[in-house]
């Protein structure tokens, strides 16, 4: 490998500085996605993946994706819930691929709720 | 793909040994069985420190801390946690008096009572990945030296940051490289000390297993700032983890130029090389260490000449401690006045301890100087288990001291440790309860010390040989009243005539415990009683005739034939036959034998 210059080391840094980011949950955005059976059976996994695909094409560094349990409103699943920092914590209503590539361009970079998947604000 | 989950699993030495490599590959598998290996990434860390739970693991982001991993239970932590989302509880800590589960590696009161500086990435990064260091602001402070600093305000922001050296004498680090610098010649050493072999202590095997770079840039900048191009890492053979990871780490910083010829364009240049040594004690003390890197037997030899005159080659050496390199970087990055803000008025700073010994958290933390023995012992290592009563701790290895309950607040800097008679040395810290013989102890580090000593100079040779043969005496019930007072001679002789650090340091658990726990020698000789009962020939064992149950556990155990069958068929111990094992005591379910 060709020796390190000072502007090399900084953008090594940046780089693997976005990829411990996942580490560190504080101050980010954050999406819930609802994988009890029902979930998965209403096809959660698909809507997880399209998530995480979505995050990956637009290179988001700023949120972190995790999972939950049935919440008891099994008929409305896919269910998952976006927050986002200072913001009110949103959970939307079958969530297909489509509608959660929707969300992500919506509601988690442009900050608009994609109100006619909500099912409750908190 | 974006991965949505860093799974940290612990690989240090302890959880290794506790079966990390089967959970893994456990782990590894389930999650290629649910189809989801893709999404999270494995990570294998330096040592947690919570050595007592391992094998353990952390799931970020939400850094869930699951402890006492078994393969069987990876199926169950891939299908609840990574797909449902569900915590598994069962895995969880406990926090033994509220009972209820501790979900993230925050919770935990150990990590909390902690400040980690020479820890700081130890846990949290993938040590063979010299990325992840780089983004924990890793070669950032070499790049500042380089960039922004001369070697004088290198020393100089050293020195007001009041680091001492971290192996156990606690020489000023800023003074030590300024007479490096100083000193005349123009070749010139660094070197690492991670010669660890200390009972019970692994501060410097944890970090170098766990965050190699960080001792790597530590000595970089040490090189720039005193003026070397060539340094060692002498580390003992029985650390091959350590060496395998370090070996990496400098191959690593050497692929990307941050070691060799003209480091991040500048003309500074800087290699290091690693040294095996074999595994001798007195090879950590540092002249007998260079002795050993240039392929001599390792024995110390008088000082002056200090090392930093004369020392590697006759060429002027600056030698640090592990944890004292790993330290560096952070001061120079975060400055002297933010390292000098912890600690107390004459130590600054963090320090590493091994907690070991009888106490519920064993493991590894980094505490400010100036918290007491008893937050160490009580906050952070969650006091001692069985209800039991503290008795003291041993500080400083085996030329530490044995510091009793009665001074538990002390505060723990070098002028107060010191002036218990103990030592911090390089860290070991273990812990003791009233099950403990502080005659035995006393015997323990002594037969050690004895043991390793070199031979060169007569007063440790002889002297520690002479005072075992009185600890073993007394131990056995043979003591005599004028034991005691040859003891304390023989020690002070040792102590005050002895070449190096070795002899130096050997009598102080003999002494400390003649101080602090002469009673105990006292029964041991005038009432041959072993008050801890730990010293075999003092105790005996016996069956309590009305509690006997006539069950025949203890006779089937006795692993002598020295239980027999009396006329009414009660058990009883002959103790002319009796080897004081004490299977019996511990087998017999109805508590019928009696220990004394």
């Amino acid at each position: 490998m060709k020796k390190l210059t000072l502007e090399e080391l900084k953008k090594i840094k940046e780089k693997a500085q976005s990829d411990l980011q996942a580490r560190s949950p504080e101050g980010k955005d954050k999406i819930v996605v609802h994988m009890g059976t029902c979930g998965i059976a209403a096809g959660a996994r698909e809507t997880l993946l399209a998530i995480l695909d979505e995050i990956e094409k637009r290179n988001l560094q700023n949120v972190v994706v995790t999972q939950a349990g049935c919440i008891g409103l099994c008929e409305y699943e896919p269910l998952i819930s976006v927050q986002k920092v200072g913001g009110p914590k949103v959970l939307y209503k079958h969530v297909t691929p489509e509608k959660a590539r929707k969300i992500i361009a919506q509601h988690v970079i442009n900050g608009q709720i994609v109100t006619e998947d909500v099912l409750s604000t908190e | 793909m974006a991965e949505r989950a860093h799974i940290l699993i612990c690989a240090g030495a302890a959880c290794i040994s506790a079966g990390e490599e089967s959970f893994k590959s456990a782990l590894e598998r389930e999650l290629k069985e649910a189809g989801i290996y893709e999404e999270v990434k494995i990570i294998e860390t330096g040592c947690f420190g919570t050595c007592d739970l391992g094998p353990v693991m952390v799931i970020y982001p939400e850094g869930t801390f699951y402890i006492h991993l078994k393969p069987q239970d990876a199926k169950e932590i891939v299908n609840e946690h990574l797909l449902k989302g569900r915590v598994v509880e069962r895995l969880l800590v406990k926090e033994p008096e509220l009972k209820k589960p501790l979900p993230t590696i925050n919770d935990l009161p150990f990590f909390k009572n902690q400040v980690r500086i020479a820890l700081r990435n130890v846990g949290f990064i993938d040590p063979l990945n010299i990325e992840e260091y780089i983004a924990r602001d890793g070669y950032s402070a070499l790049a500042k030296v380089l960039t922004e600093m001369t070697p004088e305000e290198v020393i100089s922001e050293v020195k007001k940051s009041g680091l001492r050296g971290r192996g156990g004498a606690g020489f000023p680090t800023g003074l030590k490289w300024e007479l490096g610098r100083k000193a005349k010649g123009d070749e010139k050493y660094i070197i690492c000390n991670a010669d660890e072999g200390d009972p019970g202590a692994f501060m410097d095997r944890s970090i170098l297993e766990g965050d190699p770079h960080s001792v790597i840039e530590g000595m970089l900048i040490g090189a720039y700032a005193i003026g070397a191009k060539k340094g060692y890492v002498y580390i003992r053979a029985e650390y091959p983890l350590a060496i395998k990871r370090l070996t990496s780490a400098i191959e690593q910083a050497r692929n990307y130029g941050l070691l060799g010829e003209n480091i991040l364009g500048s003309d500074f240049s800087f290699d290091i090389e690693i040294r095996i040594g074999a595994g001798a004690f007195v090879c950590g003390e540092e002249t007998a260490l260079i002795a050993s890197v240039e392929g001599k037997r390792g024995m110390p030899r008088p000082r002056p000449p200090f090392p930093v005159n004369s020392g590697l080659w006759g060429k002027p050496t600056v030698i640090n401690n592990v944890e004292t390199w790993a330290n560096i970087p952070v001061i120079i990055l975060k400055g002297a006045d933010w390292f000098a803000s912890l600690g107390t008025e004459k130590s600054k700073g963090t320090k590493v301890f091994a907690l070991a010994g009888k106490i519920n958290m064993t493991g590894l933390i980094e505490v400010p100087m100036g918290i007491t023995l008893r937050e160490i012992v009580y906050n952070v290592g969650g006091g001692i288990p069985g209800g039991k009563k503290f008795k003291a701790v041993q500080i400083g290895g085996p030329a530490g001291g044995c510091i009793p309950a009665d001074y538990l607040d002390t505060p723990v800097d070098y002028e107060s440790i010191t002036s218990l008679g103990a030592i911090m040395g390089s860290g070991g810290l273990i812990v003791m309860d009233e099950d403990n013989c502080m005659v035995d102890v006393a015997k323990f580090f002594l037969t050690f010390t004895q043991d390793e000593s070199c031979g060169k100079c007569i007063p440790c040779r002889v002297g520690t040989k002479r005072m075992l043969e009185i600890l073993d005496r007394i131990t056995k019930g043979e003591g005599k009243e004028e034991d005691l007072y040859e003891l304390e001679e023989l020690a002070k002789v040792v102590r005050n005539t002895s070449l190096c650090g070795l002899g130096k340091g050997a009598p102080n658990p003999v002494l400390t415990t003649l101080k602090y726990f002469r009673d105990e020698y006292i029964a041991h000789i005038r009432d041959k009683k072993c008050p801890a009962k730990v010293c075999t020939a003092l105790i005996h064992y016996e069956v309590i005739r009305e509690q006997c149950r006539k069950c025949a556990i203890c006779f089937k155990n006795c692993p002598v034939g020295a239980i027999f069958k009396d006329e009414d068929g009660t058990y009883v111990i002959d103790q002319e036959k009796c080897t004081k094992c004490g299977i019996c005591f511990q087998v017999c379910p109805f508590k019928a034998i009696k220990k004394e």
